[in-house]
């Protein structure tokens, strides 16, 4: 019996090298590689042609005193502090379409449509929607909500809330799914106890509901910063940064100094310190909701 | 809460449903107003399409721009660019998800923990650093500008390995014992009696990367050079920007682009929504 085992691990063993063997190498190659080759090209001076020579912390250096650097770093941290808080708005949607009221299917599909509608799409739909003589203006201005027309991308104070209002018009219904899922999986025993127990609807759902969605809320928390700092293909359909750098955020930034500069070392520093600062950020998303999230009630 | 709206006839519950439906009406046109926006814009002819003030029903309604971007745009390639791009890369994620899920969820082996963290610590990363080194991999291999230069850097779906390996971990242990009894090797257990089983997860899957593919701009815009090669999101940006005045050939280029994924996307709601939230539920 214990030769069969043995025998038996010993063929699992072989089955799992060969099946490990393609997903490993791939991500060996593009994933582990460039982690750690990142690090290093970032303390180089490259060529064109990529071949660089060592100059330390040079190029760290030369960002903290690039202007363009910061005005990037502040535009993506903007981006991370405005858009994923209001995406919280999708709890709010999620309990809406939660009730038994008719077309709450219908709802549910609509807000998902721009989900699944590709960025540039999307992008391009809303620069047209946004133009000076577009129709969003001439709303606002048939409304009497203003006296000029809004420059939505041309005007360096609105445009990157403009492109911010299109990220989260997109994600919407993505978080929606997610804490549908989750209000849906809360027992309705929960709710009757607490309606049972003289509870108020404002009560549960400030203290029984939300307590019980803490790993969604986790979970899109964490997804939306992440999208939040990566987001580049609004940015570069709609504006390509501008006016005047106004909309460039650091992905934006770190793909104009390696693919149209060339500056793959000064780049790679750039990405470094911001993948960094990702991290910090998604530590800190565990920080806050890990502890105490309700994970009991599916098992 | 107003999870039983349906028991009450009070008039209190009548307002909520009536708050409710004020909210959903306004969220509902903010989502399609876009969309109905696109495909009217679509339909207009060229002098009416920078009209202002605009008109909200196209008139007169006209086809003109799907020839136009059909037939000067040339929009076929970039179709099936797309089509290219999203196929074989959605292949090559489902099956590098099979083979590494399956041996992390059911085979016993030396090694398995050291190549579970391979496959769990990358999530944890920001992968924003890899774009510049993975561009300058692809040169030295050749494969910039090329198909295989998209797809290959992304094959491996760490979120694809992530649900396959559920899908596996949820099968009862009996079946494979059973079918060991009866003398089956255990290429033929993975193959014939275990993936059988995780179908759903696989179908789920592959919708899941195809809108995934069809959606992805930033790597197909670095490593492809020539824009006979661009797959439609990108195609569409860099005609938007070239044919200006053009737009209206544009529109409906994105009307035609984005009709398979919406009614993919309505056929197999139930597939892609579970795709969704299993990640949540089980991260």
């Amino acid at each position: 019996m214990r030769n069969y085992h043995r025998r038996l691990k010993f063929k699992q063993t072989l089955l799992a090298y060969l099946f490990l063997l393609a997903p490993l190498l791939v991500m060996l190659v593009f994933i582990y590689y460039p982690i750690g080759y990142g690090v290093a090209l970032s303390t180089l001076e490259t060529s064109l042609l990529g071949e660089g020579k060592f100059v330390g912390l040079k190029n760290f250096e030369k960002l903290l005193n690039d202007r363009y650097f910061w005005n990037a770093f502040f535009n993506s941290l903007t981006y991370l502090l405005v858009v994923p808080p209001l995406q919280l708005a999708s709890i709010v949607l999620a309990v809406l379409v939660n009730t038994q009221i008719r077309g709450r299917h219908f709802f549910r599909l609509l807000l998902f449509l721009p989900v699944v509608t590709p960025v540039s799409i999307v992008a391009l739909t809303w620069r047209w929607i946004f133009r000076e003589h577009g129709v969003l203006n001439y709303l606002f201005l048939g409304l009497g909500l203003v006296k000029e027309p809004i420059g939505f991308l041309s005007d360096p104070d609105i445009a990157l809330f403009s492109i911010m209002f299109v990220t989260m018009w997109k994600g919407l219904g993505y978080y929606m799914m997610i804490y549908l899922a989750g209000l849906q999986g809360i027992p309705q025993d929960y709710i009757d106890a607490a309606r049972i127990d003289g509870a108020k609807r404002w009560q549960i759902f400030f203290k029984v509901t939300i307590p019980l969605l803490k790993p969604y809320i986790f979970f899109c928390s964490v997804m939306s910063s992440i999208a939040a700092l990566n987001v580049f293909g609004e940015i570069y359909a709609m504006t390509r940064g501008g006016p005047n750098h106004a909309t460039e955020t650091i992905p934006m930034f770190v793909y104009k100094n390696a693919f149209r500069y060339f500056k793959f070392g000064y780049s790679s520093a750039a990405a470094t310190i911001f993948s960094l600062v990702v991290f910090a950020f998604t530590l800190l998303n565990f920080r806050i909701f890990r502890e105490g999230g309700v994970r009991s009630y599916n098992g | 809460m107003v999870y039983e709206v349906t028991m009450g006839k009070t008039k209190k519950l009548l307002w909520l449903k009536l708050v409710i439906y004020i909210i959903l009406i306004f969220v509902g046109i903010l989502t399609a107003g876009p969309f109905y926006w696109l495909v009217k814009t679509s339909l207009e002819t060229s002098t009416n399409v920078f009209k202002y003030p605009p008109s909200f029903v196209p008139h007169p309604v006209t086809l003109e721009n799907y020839v136009g971007v059909w037939k000067v745009l040339e929009l076929g390639r970039y179709y099936l660019n797309s089509i290219i791009i999203a196929g074989f890369g959605t292949f090559a994620n489902v099956f590098l998800a099979l083979l590494a899920a399956y041996p992390m969820a059911r085979l016993d082996y030396w090694g398995k923990r050291i190549s579970l963290l391979l496959v769990l610590i990358p999530m944890m990363i920001p992968v924003q650093g890899t774009l510049i080194v993975n561009y300058l991999t692809l040169r030295k291999l050749h494969l910039l500008n090329s198909f295989a230069g998209v797809i290959i850097p992304q094959s491996v779906s760490l979120f694809g390995i992530f649900l396959m390996r559920q899908a596996y971990l949820g099968i009862p242990r009996d079946l494979e014992d059973a079918a060991r009894i009866d003398g089956a090797g255990e290429f033929y257990i993975w193959w014939k009696i275990m993936t059988p089983l995780v179908k759903p997860t696989v179908v789920t899957l592959a919708l899941f990367q195809t809108l995934t593919w069809w959606d992805s701009f930033l790597w197909p815009l670095i490593v492809l050079s020539s824009p006979s090669k661009y797959p439609l999101s990108v195609a569409l940006v860099y005609l938007n920007s070239t044919f200006q005045t053009n737009f209206r050939y544009t529109t409906a280029g994105m009307v035609l682009a984005v009709i398979p994924v919406i009614l993919l996307f309505l056929f197999t709601q139930k597939y892609i929504i579970s795709g969704i939230t299993e990640g949540a539920v089980k991260y």
